[in-house]
C-alpha cells in the first residue's frame, strides 16, 4: 500500500478535496456553454442581415443597383444580386446557403460609396482605428472607474460619495454632445488638441515618432470623451458591490486579524467585488461601441463608426450590413475574452468542474 | 411561566393581560395584539396605493419625480409656454445670442431656440414613453414566461434575450431605421423598443425563477389556481419593484437612442426633438461660437437622464436596504468620532454618565 | 370516509452532472380518516418528497398513489377534486403566504376556486375559519403577512388549508420554524381540528418528541426507505431498527444530566 499524506477524513469525497489534489482545471463546460451561445448569436446576426434587404421596399434596392450600373464587374454584380435576393428564380433556402458561402469566402459585397471597393477592404482600413480607440478607452475607464468605486464603497458615507451622482450624471449625457463640448473648449478655444481626424494630412503613416505622436494627440479628445461618459457605470456598480461585500463576515475576520486596511480593501474586498463587474464588462462594451459610432462622426475620426454613418447617408446598403456583421463579431470576441477572464479569476467556476 | 396554551388566547385578549415575562410568545404577537386594540382601517384602494408608492418616498426619487413632472408639464402645455412657433423663421434675426425676446437665442434662419426646446420635449417624451412601454411589455411577457417555464423553453427564451443584449443596439437601429423613408412615430418607437427590451427580460426572468420556488407559489399551485392567475395575481405584484426599475432604465436608453438617431439624421427631421435641434446645429456649423444653440439641448437630455437615474436610485435603495443604510450608519458613527473602518473596536466611555456619577459621589460625601 | 394509500412509490431525480438521486425507495403506507401518522426522518430522508408527491407537485417514478382505491388523476377536473381532498400546511410561515396580499385574499381563494360556499357567504366563511384557528378575524383579516407573527401566520396557513374542507391534511414540519414555546399551542390546535373534522393527518417532522405526542402511528424514514413503522409508543419506547435507536439517543433528555461539553465529547453517546 502506498504511503499517502494523511487526508482530513471530513474532506473525503467532497469536490473541494478532489480539486485540491488535481490543481487548476480549465472550466471546459462553462466556456463550452458560452461559446455555443455566441455561435448562436452570430448566426442570429447573420440571419437578420440576410432578411433585412429582402424586407426593404423594392424600389430602394433597384435604385441602388441602378446607381452602380456599369461600374461593377460581373462577379461583383452577381454577389450583390445574391445578397439582396434579386434573383427570384433561386429558392429562398438556396439564397441563404449562397449567402453563407459568400461570407465564408470573406466576400461581403461591394461598396458603392467608396468607389466600388470590396466591402471587406473598406472595413479593414477603418477597423483598427476604432478598435484602438475603444479598446484603450474602455480599459482605462474600467480601471479608473472600478478603483474609484472601490474607494468610495470603502469610505462609506464620506466626502467621496459626491462622485457617484456626478459620474452618473455624466453617464446620461450623450457621447456626441460631450465630444462637441470638449472640442469647443479644448480645441477651438484653447487649442490644446486637434479637432478631428486621426492624424494630420500630409504626415506619413508608419512607425515613426512623428506619426505616433500625431495619433496620440488626435486620439486624446475622443478617448477622454469615452472615459468621461462610461466611467459612471463602473463607479456605481463597483460601489454597490463593495457595500455588499463589506458586509460579509470574512472582511470582519480579516480586519480582526489585524490586517492593514489597505490590504483588506484591495486584496479582499475589491478583488471579490470586481468579479461581477467583469461580467458586465461585456455588456457595457455594446453601449460603448454604440456611443463611439456617433462620436467618430463628431471628431471625423476615420473609424468604423464614421464609415457606417457615411454609408447610411449614401444609402450604401452593402457596406452597412458588412459593418454591422463585423461589429457584432468584434463584440462577441470581446465577450468571449471577458468570459475567459472571469472563468480564470473566479475559483468557483473552476471548482464546479471537479 | 405561562403555558403555551395561553398564547392562542393572547391574540384575542386585552392589552392589560399581555404583561408576560420576556421570551414567552413572539414579541411581535405582543405588538400586534396591542396595536389591534384600535380597529385597523380597512385596506382601501388609497391606502394600498400609498403603500406601493413607498418606494418613491425617499428624497432621491422624489427629486427625480419632480424633475420628470416639470418636463411632462412643459410637454403638455407647450403651446402656452413657448413664445414662438418653433418652425417660424425670422430672417432678420438670425444667430442672435440670448435676449429678452429670444430666451435662448435664434438659429441660422431665425427660429427661436427656446420654443424649439419646449416643443422638442413633446417629441422626446412621447416617443420615449411609447418605446419604453412597448419594450417593457415585451420584457414582461418574455421574462416572466421564461422564468416560470422550465427546461428548453426557458433556456431558448433566455438565449433570445441574451442575443439582443449582446448585439450592439445603435448599429442595429441605424440599419433598421434607414430602411424606411419617413417612418411614423410608432415605428420609430418600435425600433427603439427592439433594442431595449432584453435587459428587463433578463432581470425579470431571474426574479421570476426565484419566486417560482417560493412556498406561497407552490401553495397557490397546490390549491389549483389556473396558470394565468398564478402569474398575474400571485407573482406580478411581487415583481413590481423590478418592473419599475426596468421601466426607468429602459426609458433612459430610449431617450438617448432617440436623440442620437435624430442627431445622425437617420430619423426624419420632421419629428422635432432635442436631437433634431442638435442635428441642425451640427449641419450649420454652430460649433463652437453659437453655444446657445447646442448647449441647452444637450443639457436637457442630461437632465432628463439624471431625473430617471434618481428615480432608479430611489427604487434600488427601497429594494436593497443595505445601500440605504450603509452611508447613514457610517455618518452616524463618524459623528460620534468612530471610524467605521477601524479594525480595533473602540470602547466609548460615556462622559455624561461619568460626570453625573461624579456629581452624585460628591453629593454623597458631603 | 376517505382513505389515502401510498403504494410502492419510488422517486428518482436526475441531477445534471451528478447522475441520479433516489429520493424514495419503495415507500408504502395507508392513511385513514381521523388517523395521524407521524413521518420522522432527518433532513434529506425524503419526507418533503412525499409531501410534494401527495400534493401533485411531483409525480412518482414508479408505484402509485390511491385515493379510496382509485389512482390519483394527472389532470383535469378529477385532479381538481383530488386537490380539494388533500391540503398541505407548509413549513416556513414566512414564505408560505404571499407578501403582497391580505389574509382575506389567502383564505378566499380556495373558497372561490372550489366553490365551497355561495359567493355572498364567502366573507362570513373567511371569518368563521379565522375564528376556528383562534385568530381575531377583524384584527387580522385585512393585514398583510409581514404584520403578523410566525405563530399567527401558521394559523392562517392552517385556516387556508381547511378552507376547502379537505379529508386529509399534510403538515410538513408545521412548527419547526416557530418559537419553541408556541409550538404546542399550534399542534394542539391541529389535534383539535382533526378530531372535530375527522381529518386524516400526515405529520412530517424531524422531532421525535412531538411526533410521539401527536401521532397514532409513526413511520421512520432513512435515505428514502421506511426502516420502522408501528404505533407511536412502540416505535419510541421499543425501537427495533438501529437507525431509530440512534435518533432516539440523539434527542437530548432533559432529565439526564450530561455534565460539561468536554466530558460529552470524550466518551459520550453517538
Amino acid at each position: 500500500m502506498s504511503v499517502e499524506t494523511p487526508v482530513d477524513p471530513t474532506l473525503v469525497g467532497t469536490m473541494a478535496a478532489r480539486a485540491e489534489r488535481r490543481g487548476v482545471r480549465i472550466p471546459w463546460r462553462f466556456i463550452g456553454g458560452r461559446a455555443a451561445f455566441y455561435a448562436f448569436t452570430l448566426w442570429a446576426a447573420i440571419t437578420i442581415n440576410f432578411f433585412l434587404p429582402r424586407m426593404m421596399k423594392g424600389d430602394a434596392v433597384s435604385s441602388y443597383m441602378a446607381r452602380s450600373q456599369g461600374q461593377l464587374t460581373p462577379d461583383a454584380e452577381k454577389a450583390l444580386r445574391a445578397m439582396f435576393g434579386l434573383d427570384t428564380s433561386v429558392p429562398l433556402w438556396q439564397q441563404y446557403l449562397d449567402y453563407w458561402n459568400m461570407l465564408f469566402h470573406g466576400n461581403l459585397g461591394v461598396s458603392i460609396s467608396t468607389g466600388m471597393a470590396p466591402v471587406g477592404e473598406a472595413i479593414a482600413s477603418a477597423l483598427p482605428w476604432t478598435l484602438g480607440l475603444v479598446g484603450f478607452a474602455t480599459v482605462i475607464s474600467f480601471l479608473i472607474g472600478t478603483s474609484l468605486g472601490a474607494v468610495i464603497g470603502w469610505k462609506r458615507g464620506g466626502r467621496l460619495d459626491v462622485f457617484v451622482p456626478i459620474t452618473t450624471f455624466l453617464g446620461t449625457v450623450p457621447y456626441f454632445w460631450v465630444g462637441l463640448i470638449l472640442i469647443a473648449v479644448f480645441s477651438t478655444t484653447l487649442g490644446w488638441f486637434p479637432a478631428g481626424h486621426a492624424y494630420e494630412l500630409g504626415v506619413e503613416p508608419g512607425w515613426n515618432a512623428d506619426f505616433i505622436g500625431e495619433v496620440i494627440s488626435h486620439a486624446a479628445l475622443p478617448m477622454i470623451t469615452i472615459v468621461i461618459v462610461s466611467i459612471g457605470g463602473w463607479v456605481l456598480g463597483m460601489r454597490n458591490m463593495m457595500l455588499t461585500v463589506l458586509d460579509e463576515d470574512y472582511i470582519t475576520v480579516a480586519q480582526a486579524k489585524g490586517m492593514p486596511n489597505r490590504r483588506v480593501l484591495w486584496r479582499y474586498a475589491a478583488r471579490n467585488a470586481v468579479l461581477p463587474q467583469i461580467q458586465s464588462f461585456a455588456l457595457a462594451l455594446g453601449f460603448i461601441v454604440s456611443g463611439t459610432i456617433v462620436m467618430e462622426m463628431v471628431f471625423s475620426y476615420p473609424g468604423i463608426g464614421l464609415l457606417l454613418l457615411n454609408a447610411t447617408s449614401a444609402k450604401d446598403y452593402a457596406l452597412m450590413q458588412g459593418i454591422f456583421l463585423v461589429l457584432v463579431l468584434a463584440v462577441l470576441v470581446a465577450n468571449i475574452l471577458a468570459d475567459i477572464a472571469y472563468a480564470i479569476l473566479d475559483p468557483r467556476t473552476r471548482q464546479t468542474e471537479a | 411561566m405561562t403555558t403555551p396554551a395561553q398564547e392562542s388566547q393572547t391574540v384575542t385578549q386585552d392589552a392589560q393581560t399581555l404583561a408576560q415575562p420576556a421570551g414567552v410568545g413572539a414579541p411581535e404577537t405582543l405588538a400586534v395584539a396591542v396595536a389591534d386594540r384600535q380597529r385597523p382601517t380597512k385596506a382601501t384602494f388609497w391606502s394600498q396605493l400609498k403603500a406601493s408608492l413607498a418606494m418613491f418616498s425617499n428624497p432621491k426619487s422624489a427629486t427625480g419625480l419632480i424633475i420628470m413632472a416639470v418636463f411632462i408639464l412643459v410637454a403638455i402645455f407647450a403651446p402656452w409656454i413657448a413664445p414662438y412657433d418653433p418652425n417660424a423663421q425670422n430672417l432678420n434675426e438670425t444667430l442672435q445670442p440670448p435676449s429678452f425676446e429670444h430666451l435662448l437665442g435664434t438659429t441660422h434662419i431665425g427660429q427661436d431656440v427656446f420654443s424649439q426646446l419646449v416643443f422638442g420635449t413633446r417629441g422626446v417624451l412621447v416617443v420615449g414613453f411609447l418605446a419604453t412601454i412597448m419594450a417593457t411589455v415585451v420584457a414582461i411577457i418574455v421574462g416572466v414566461t421564461a422564468g416560470y417555464l422550465r427546461g428548453w423553453k426557458s433556456e431558448s427564451l433566455s438565449a433570445l434575450s441574451n442575443v439582443f443584449l449582446v448585439i450592439p443596439g445603435l448599429p442595429l437601429m441605424i440599419i433598421v431605421a434607414s430602411q424606411f423613408d419617413d417612418p411614423p412615430l410608432w415605428l420609430i418607437a418600435a425600433v427603439l423598443g427592439l433594442t431595449g427590451w432584453a435587459w428587463g427580460a433578463r432581470v425579470l426572468r431571474a426574479q421570476t425563477m426565484s419566486l417560482r420556488n417560493r412556498d406561497f407559489i407552490q401553495a397557490a399551485r397546490a390549491n389549483g389556481e389556473p396558470l394565468h392567475r398564478v402569474i398575474l395575481v400571485e407573482m406580478l405584484p411581487n415583481l413590481l419593484a423590478i418592473i419599475a426599475s426596468s421601466f426607468v432604465g429602459t426609458m433612459t436608453a430610449a431617450v438617448l437612442g432617440l436623440t442620437t438617431l435624430a442627431f445622425i439624421g437617420v430619423i426624419p427631421v420632421s419629428n422635432l426633438n432635442w436631437g433634431t435641434i442638435l442635428f441642425w446645429a451640427q449641419q450649420n456649423n454652430a460649433f463652437p461660437e453659437y453655444w446657445w444653440w447646442y448647449v441647452p439641448a444637450g443639457l436637457c437630455i442630461a437632465l432628463l437622464g439624471v431625473a430617471l437615474s434618481l428615480i432608479n436610485f430611489g427604487i434600488d435603495e427601497y429594494v436593497n436596504p443595505r445601500l440605504r443604510s450603509a452611508g447613514e450608519r457610517a455618518r452616524a458613527m463618524k459623528r460620534k468620532g468612530i471610524n467605521i473602518n477601524n479594525a480595533v473596536t473602540q470602547v466609548r466611555t460615556d462622559s455624561s454618565a461619568a460626570g453625573s456619577a461624579e456629581h452624585t459621589r460628591e453629593v454623597k460625601t458631603e | 370516509m376517505t382513505t389515502l394509500e401510498f403504494k410502492n412509490v419510488t422517486k428518482i431525480y436526475n441531477v445534471r452532472g451528478a447522475g441520479q438521486l433516489k429520493a424514495l425507495d419503495d415507500v408504502s403506507f395507508t392513511l385513514g380518516p381521523g388517523q395521524t401518522i407521524g413521518l420522522v426522518g432527518q433532513s434529506g430522508s425524503g419526507k418533503s418528497t412525499i409531501a410534494k408527491i401527495l400534493t401533485q407537485l411531483e409525480t412518482p417514478t414508479s408505484g402509485e398513489v390511491l385515493l379510496d382505491g382509485t389512482p390519483v388523476p394527472r389532470s383535469g377536473k378529477r385532479l381538481r377534486k383530488y386537490r380539494q381532498q388533500l391540503r398541505m400546511v407548509f413549513q416556513d410561515p414566512f414564505a408560505s403566504l404571499n407578501p403582497s396580499h391580505s389574509i382575506r385574499h389567502h383564505i378566499e381563494r380556495p373558497l372561490r376556486l372550489d366553490s365551497v360556499v355561495p359567493s355572498k357567504e364567502v366573507d362570513g366563511e373567511v371569518r368563521r375559519l379565522l375564528q376556528r384557528v383562534r385568530l381575531d378575524a377583524d384584527a387580522v383579516i385585512d393585514r398583510r403577512p409581514h404584520e403578523l407573527s410566525g405563530g399567527q401566520r401558521q394559523r392562517v396557513a392552517i385556516a387556508r388549508a381547511l378552507a376547502s374542507r379537505p379529508a386529509l391534511l399534510v403538515a410538513d414540519e408545521p412548527v419547526s420554524m416557530l418559537d419553541v414555546s408556541i409550538r404546542l399551542g399550534v399542534l394542539n390546535l391541529l389535534a383539535e381540528l382533526q378530531s372535530q373534522e375527522g381529518l386524516g393527518v400526515l405529520y412530517i417532522t424531524h422531532d421525535l418528541a412531538t411526533a410521539r405526542h401527536f401521532s397514532d402511528e409513526i413511520i421512520v424514514l432513512n435515505q428514502g426507505r421506511i426502516v420502522e413503522h408501528g404505533t407511536a409508543d412502540d416505535v419510541i419506547l421499543r425501537p427495533k431498527d438501529p437507525y431509530t435507536r440512534e435518533l432516539r439517543a440523539a434527542s437530548p433528555d432533559p432529565e439526564k444530566h450530561f455534565g460539561s461539553l468536554a466530558a460529552q465529547t470524550s466518551g459520550g453517546a453517538l
